[in-house]
Formats: structure tokens, C-alpha cells, sequence
């Protein structure tokens, strides 16, 4: 090229706007893909957090002050009435309790005549929630332990009154729990009262729905729901919800059953994420072999192969 | 509001780099206050892009819209990309009508910005529902509304700095 002949450099401002529009409108569209369809971008979005969760933590401190304060004088106020119910609780419980002690010793020794395996203990760890995602079609929050914690995704998290719902990402310093009331979220759940056992679906509006009961199926509002523990995730017999509605309609096969989770999953506080259950149930042998190499690596600690399920 | 608009003789300072990346950098700490519940806060984000984008064409960049549109995702526990569309397409119209709404004064201005924020939050609710999400109700689209209404005072602020005299007099107590 001749020198001289290019423009000054004066009006030289890159390639047109429409060209780099249609850039980053393709890069958008082809990450939204990618993460949506895929999750394959879990690592951009670890890297991502690192930056991100500092200037978020800091951000929420003004807020957090004003809440904690408003909390502190509120429980200055509460704090006798507080303690005193509590001390009615513990006694409410205490003879329960304490016969839950000799039970389980009993449950042990009568599961050691059947030659059954041991029910686990179950641990965990106490974190905060700290915020709720902000994006409107999810219901998830987050909490203040992540991985450098040892948090990982697929751990359940409970409060007192039973399951709120499971880690889905971990981040390095926090980690985001989607709640039952998910649209994403199944837990495998058992009915109190019969012993059926059925699967519970978020509906995105804080109730859950029971899927694929038959429309004859022995079903009352007001029956409660427990953990069934039949996915090796969530410990047996966690309380999970209560069925509110049950709708039988001849033109379907499947009653439409609606619950209402028992646990303040969409409140915020203190919170315990369970370690999962050491025993995992090795898939079938064909397909394990279908499995990518990847999520075989992934697969939690498995127990000794040959040990049966506890139920 | 007057001398501050287009009818104006004076000419203004220019815009200190600096300070639009301390104003953007505000902006996307604002964005991550609130909680869920609050759906009238306004996304404080996209009106620093817009503003930016109308007065700076130059400087702002699409880039800078996809890079704190991944930030917010990211901050949202969003889809990737959600934010980052939205913002790159409001940055690429507000820098494209920069020259025509200018001229106005404030208040026709944020009646021109309104339609942009609306599409802005349109654009990220549907794309979510093609990918199969349901509808999370109309409210969402009060954070637009809002955003629209705060145009005229985010231009005063913004344009503050550039407000100060060339020359500054000792003297003078204020300048």
C-alpha cells in the first residue's frame, strides 16, 4: 500500500457499529446456549464470581447493618419471652428426646439382627443465607459457605422445621441454593400416612406439586411428606411438605396434587447444609458404561459395592 | 433544568474517563443492593449505559455493555449472556439516536428513553420464556418505568463534573 494513502487517523474509528452489534449479539446468544441448554460454562462463571462476590458483599453491608440493627433492638425487646419459650420448647421435647435416644439404640441392634446396613448419621455444617438471587424466574438464595468451605453442588440443605432445598453451584466463597419451591427442583418424597412413595416438582409460585399419583391414589390434604431417600441425595425422613389440595379429574389419569413445604424456604437465616450420605448405590454396570468418563470421576465417595440400601 | 439541557450556549468540559468508569462502577454496586422483593428499583446499570452512550458515543463502547452485562448476569444468577444482550443492543440504539435527542429538553428525552428501557427488559423476559421459563409477572416491568424517571436527574448528576469552569479563580469563594 502506498504510504498516504489510508485515511487520517483522525476518522478511523474500527469496523461499523452494525458489525460489532451483530459481534456481541451472536457471542450473547451463543453463551446464553451454552449455559442454558449445556451448563457449560460453569468455569467462566466461577472466575466471574471471584470478581463479583467482593463488590456484592460489600454492597449488601448497608442494607445488612440496617437489618441486623433493627434485629438487635427488636430481640433486646423479645429476648425474655424469647429464651422462655424456648425453655418450654426443650421441655416439651425432652421426653421425646430422651426416648429417642434408647430408640435408636434399639433401631441399631434390631437392624444388626436383620443383617440390614446401619442407618448414616447425619452432618453438616450451619450458613447463612445472605441474599436471594435476583433473577425473577428462579427462586434460589445464597449462602455465606462455599467451596473453600468444602460446600459442593448436590448437598441438601435443611432449617429446623425440615428440607428448604439442594446447593446447585458452589462458588469460592458462597454457594447458591435452589429452594423446593423451584421449578427445577424434584425431591423423591415418601407420604406419611401410607408409605407411598412419589416425587414433588417446585411450581415457581411457593407451592410444590406431587406429579404422577393415580387418580385414585390414597391421598388426603393434610397428609405430610418425607424424605424417601431413594435418590442417595437427602437423608430418610426429613419432613418436606404438607399436600394442601388434591384435585381428582375423570379426564385425567394423574390427580393434581398440591403441597406447601413445612421448612421457611423462602425466608432468610440460619441454615444447615448436609453432608450427603456416604453409601451411594453404584449404578447398574450398563449404565455406568454409558456414563461419561467425566461424571463417573464426579460421582461422590462410594461405599464398598455389594452393601445393600438401609430400607 | 433549562441550562442544563441542549438550549444551552455553554460548552461543557469533557467527560473525565475516570468518572464514567467510577459512575458505571457505582451504578452496578446500586444494582446489587436490593433484594428480590423490591421490584421498583430501577436498573441502575442500563440508565449509566444509556446516559453514556447518548453523551459519549466515543468513548462508550458495546464492549463495555457486554462486559457489565455479563457482570450482572453473573451478580443475578442469571442465564449468561441475558444481560449482556439487553445492554449491548440498548448501548448500540442509545449511541445511534445520540444526535437526534440531544436537541431535546430533558423531560421529551426520557419519553424517547422510555421505549428503549421497556425493550431493554422485553428483550431479557423473552428470551427466558423461549427457553422454556414461565412468565414472572408484569411487575417486572416496573424497573423500566422507574428507570425512565430517573433520566433527567441521572443527566444533571452525570453531568456535573463537567459543569466547572475552565478557569478557576482563587479568589472567587465559589467556583
Amino acid at each position: 500500500m502506498v504510504e498516504g494513502n489510508t485515511p487520517p487517523p483522525l476518522f478511523q474509528r474500527g469496523p461499523a457499529p452494525l458489525v460489532i452489534l451483530s459481534f456481541y449479539v451472536m457471542l450473547s446468544a451463543a453463551l446464553f446456549v451454552l449455559d442454558m441448554r449445556f451448563h457449560a460454562l460453569e468455569f467462566m462463571r466461577q472466575c466471574v464470581s471471584v470478581v463479583v462476590d467482593p463488590i456484592q458483599q460489600a454492597a449488601q453491608v448497608p442494607l445488612r447493618l440496617a437489618q441486623e440493627g433493627h434485629a438487635y433492638f427488636r430481640a433486646l425487646e423479645t429476648a425474655d419471652d424469647e429464651v422462655q419459650s424456648l425453655k418450654r420448647t426443650l421441655l416439651n421435647i425432652a421426653p421425646d428426646y430422651n426416648r429417642l435416644q434408647q430408640l435408636k439404640t434399639e433401631n441399631d441392634e434390631l437392624r444388626a439382627l436383620l443383617e440390614l446396613k446401619q442407618r448414616e448419621t447425619i452432618s453438616g455444617q450451619l450458613a447463612y443465607v445472605r441474599r436471594f438471587a435476583r433473577d425473577p424466574f428462579v427462586r434460589r438464595v445464597y449462602l455465606d459457605k462455599g467451596r473453600q468451605d468444602g460446600v459442593y453442588a448436590g448437598q441438601p440443605v435443611i432449617d429446623n422445621q425440615g428440607v428448604i432445598g439442594q446447593i446447585t453451584r458452589s462458588f469460592p466463597f458462597s454457594s447458591e441454593l435452589t429452594l423446593l419451591t423451584d421449578k427445577n427442583l424434584a425431591v423423591p418424597v415418601q407420604i406419611q400416612r401410607t408409605g407411598q412413595r412419589s416425587i414433588v416438582f417446585g411450581l415457581g409460585n411457593g407451592q410444590m406439586e406431587l406429579r404422577y399419583m393415580p387418580a385414585n391414589a390414597d391421598i388426603v390434604a393434610g397428609d405430610l411428606l418425607y424424605t424417601s431417600g431413594l435418590d442417595d441425595i437427602y437423608p430418610v425422613g426429613l419432613q418436606v411438605g404438607r399436600v394442601v389440595e388434591v384435585m381428582r379429574d375423570s379426564a385425567n389419569a394423574f390427580a393434581y396434587i398440591v403441597a406447601e413445604p413445612l421448612a421457611g424456604a423462602e425466608t432468610q437465616g440460619l441454615v444447615m447444609i448436609l453432608d450427603t450420605p456416604k453409601y451411594e448405590r453404584p449404578f447398574p454396570a450398563d449404565v455406568e458404561e454409558m456414563l461419561p468418563a467425566d461424571d463417573r470421576k464426579k460421582a461422590l465417595p462410594r461405599a464398598a459395592p455389594g452393601e445393600t440400601e438401609p430400607d | 433544568m433549562r441550562t442544563l439541557s441542549s438550549d444551552s450556549q455553554r460548552i461543557l468540559r469533557p467527560a473525565h474517563p475516570g468518572f464514567i468508569a467510577l459512575s458505571l462502577f457505582m451504578a452496578l454496586i446500586l444494582n446489587m443492593i436490593p433484594p428480590k422483593q423490591w421490584l421498583f428499583m430501577p436498573d441502575w446499570v442500563l440508565l449509566a449505559l444509556c446516559f453514556w452512550s447518548v453523551r459519549e458515543t466515543l468513548t462508550m463502547r458495546m464492549g463495555h455493555a457486554f462486559i457489565l452485562g455479563i457482570l450482572m448476569d453473573v451478580a443475578d444468577g442469571a442465564v449468561l449472556g441475558q444481560h449482556a444482550l439487553a445492554y449491548v443492543l440498548a448501548s448500540y440504539v442509545a449511541s445511534g439516536i445520540s444526535s437526534r435527542i440531544l436537541w431535546l429538553p430533558l423531560l421529551q428525552q426520557m419519553w424517547l428513553m422510555l421505549p428503549l428501557f421497556l425493550v431493554a427488559t422485553a428483550l431479557q423476559i423473552f428470551i427466558r420464556l423461549m427457553a422454556g421459563e414461565t412468565f414472572p409477572g408484569w411487575a417486572q416491568f416496573n424497573a423500566p418505568l422507574v428507570t425512565a424517571l430517573l433520566w433527567p436527574p441521572a443527566n444533571i448528576l452525570l453531568l456535573l463534573p463537567q459543569f466547572q469552569p475552565d478557569e478557576r479563580d482563587e479568589n472567587r469563594p465559589i467556583n
